[in-house]
């Protein structure tokens, strides 16, 4: 294994390690305030010290990273179930009007940036961790529908998906036994790659208010609190942020390995 | 070229159209009526009313759109109903800080990333490469307002060099703005360079492969001047896609990281315009900021036809 797809691996894992056993257990509670510890450093009582509440921040950086995992997994998946399907009919009808349409709507969801129409959602609904799924995932849909109409165009051209034809199968059974399952590399690394992506756009979400609500642990939000007394205690910005950057590079890394390792011709290009 | 220029053209109005139309639907259904949403839930029906008749919420649906899209086309995007001024002034005074901004940070990425690609793909492989693939892997990773966060504590309350916010405006002189906008350019400008650098390396190796740079070389040509002087321009076009789509995430991350120098742009209107249930002010601005993404997009389109004649005939 590449020392590269390793340290993703190891990374990504960690931070769903993190996520999972904070359902169970954290080292503190972190409903519980104690303002007699407040902003203390990195300590043994407090491993990476506490905010201006006396939080201890290990634990809050344990449950945040459950708000990132859900809200991003969640946006994934919307893309994954109703962009894949798009783009599958997309390719079976290429060229057709249908095609067309799906296209164009893809082109004008690009057009749209991300953080404004969240924006524009949460002024409408109101700021929640759902409404920054949704926010999210929409953007997710042309992604998938482009891979996988881009993977998809590629294949039906192929011999044995004419003999499925010729054996009488029809456009939407062989996508979904023949297209999907050779697809299905392409989906998993861009689905880690919008994955990564989700996690940065809900971090920048709720850092402006727009995310998850209190009291939902986030990394955004910790970041905005933390940054009126981050010159009194630098240590209640460094550690959220470095959750984010070690979990974001995980999965690109993680990614990256991925595609090396599915698909050899890309070895080494990087981007 | 003359037709690739008119589908694109019907392209761009279909979709401002429908972005338009967007928009118009997701303010329309908010839950109940805009007027009452704006003033909260103590006013009086009277008020209502009034501001009901002000906001021209009284026609017909289709007679709305009409009237506010014909509205957003002469530059008249109404008034504002918390500053009681037009919102085409609000918008005018904050641009100028925006698209500065914008526009630095995206200077900025392409004059980091340009040197760091080019050494990458030239050094392919070798052990600089690596660590320069590796610093691009770190600087994608690192969310820009958090970047700004410790910038802030480095260069602004350490070492004193730059200021840690606000903005004097363009009137106390250029220096003074531009300082104001130094920290926040370079926070938005580091992630897009990482991203630039590494789609302009990839780029330059696939090109580098192509019979005809190696025809270059047997001809007598160094890497480096075949590098720079055959395989840079054919690697332009997935560069100038990365840079038109990069005008999008500016413009977007200009909106955080706004908040984070608390400077008065777009960005810091549309969370105030949020807090303050100003919607006619939120409907603009959001129009607006669509509206630019759209046109950036077309005029990328044109710029890779330009580059690249091959492309004309795709439409």
């Amino acid at each position: 294994m590449r020392p590269q797809l390793l340290l993703g691996a190891v990374l990504t894992l960690a931070a769903l390690l993190a996520a999972g056993l904070s359902l169970v257990w954290t080292p503190y509670d972190i409903g519980a305030l104690d303002i007699a510890a407040k902003l203390q450093g990195p300590s043994a009582a407090h491993w990476l010290g506490t905010d201006h509440f006396g939080r201890d921040i290990g634990s809050m950086l344990m449950a945040g990273a459950r708000t990132s995992i859900a809200v991003a997994l969640v946006a994934v998946g919307i893309g994954i179930t109703i962009g894949v399907p798009l783009g599958l009919i997309a390719a079976a009808r290429s060229g057709g009007w249908l095609d067309e349409v799906i296209m164009r709507g893809n082109d004008l969801i690009f057009a749209f940036p991300s953080l404004v129409i969240a924006i524009l959602i949460t002024a409408v609904f109101g700021p929640s961790a759902l409404n920054a799924i949704l926010a999210i995932g929409i953007f997710n849909i042309p992604v998938f529908a482009r891979v996988a109409r881009g993977g998809a165009l590629g294949l039906w051209t192929l011999d044995y998906i004419r003999a499925a034809r010729v054996a009488g199968k029809g456009t939407a059974r062989i996508s979904a036994e023949h297209i999907l399952p050779n697809i299905a590399n392409l989906l998993i690394v861009q689905g880690t790659i919008q994955f990564s992506l989700g996690i940065l756009a809900e971090a920048g979400l709720s850092y402006v208010g727009l995310g998850a609500q209190p009291p939902t642990a986030s990394w955004g939000r910790m970041l905005a609190e933390a940054q009126t007394m981050v010159t009194l205690a630098p240590h209640v910005a460094l550690f959220p942020g470095l959750a984010i950057v070690f979990t974001v590079l995980g999965l690109n890394l993680l990614g990256d390995g991925l595609r090396d390792a599915l698909d050899p011709r890309s070895r080494g290009r990087g981007a | 070229m003359l037709r690739f220029l008119a589908r694109r053209l019907l392209a761009l109005v279909l979709s401002l159209i429908v972005a338009s139309l967007v928009v118009f639907a997701v303010i329309e259904v908010i839950p109940g009526d805009p007027a009452a949403f704006m003033l909260g839930l103590n006013a009086s029906p009277e008020t209502v009313e009034a501001l009901r008749e002000t906001l021209g919420l009284t026609g017909s649906l289709p007679a709305r759109y009409l009237s506010w899209l014909g509205g957003m086309l002469t530059g008249d995007l109404g008034i504002s109903y918390t500053y009681k001024v037009p919102v085409a002034d609000l918008v005018a005074d904050r641009m100028a800080v925006s698209l500065p901004l914008a526009l630095l940070a995206l200077a900025l990425s392409t004059a980091i990333a340009l040197p760091v690609g080019l050494h990458a793909a030239a050094r392919r492989g070798r052990a600089s490469d690596s660590a320069v693939m590796g610093l691009t892997q770190l600087g994608i990773a690192v969310p820009n307002f958090w970047f700004a966060m410790l910038l802030v504590l480095i260069f602004a309350v350490n070492l004193r060099w730059l200021p840690a916010g606000g903005f004097p405006g363009w009137d106390a002189g250029i220096v003074p703005a531009f300082k104001a906008l130094a920290l926040p350019s370079i926070a938005l400008a580091l992630p897009q360079a990482a991203i630039l650098a590494r789609v302009l390396r990839s780029a330059l190796i696939e090109t580098l492969e192509q019979d005809y740079i190696r025809t270059a070389r047997a001809k007598g040509l160094t890497r480096s001047r075949a590098l720079t002087h055959h395989a840079l321009r054919n690697a332009l076009v997935p560069v100038l896609t990365i840079l038109g789509m990069q005008f999008s995430f500016l413009l977007a991350g200009a909106i955080i990281i706004e908040n984070v120098f608390y400077l008065p742009g777009l960005g810091r209107l549309i969370f105030q315009a949020i807090t303050q249930r100003d919607l006619i002010v939120v409907e603009s601005v959001v129009m607006i900021l669509v509206f630019a993404v759209i046109l950036v997009t077309f005029a990328t389109d044109i710029a890779y036809a330009l580059v690249d004649p091959r492309l004309r005939r795709r439409g």
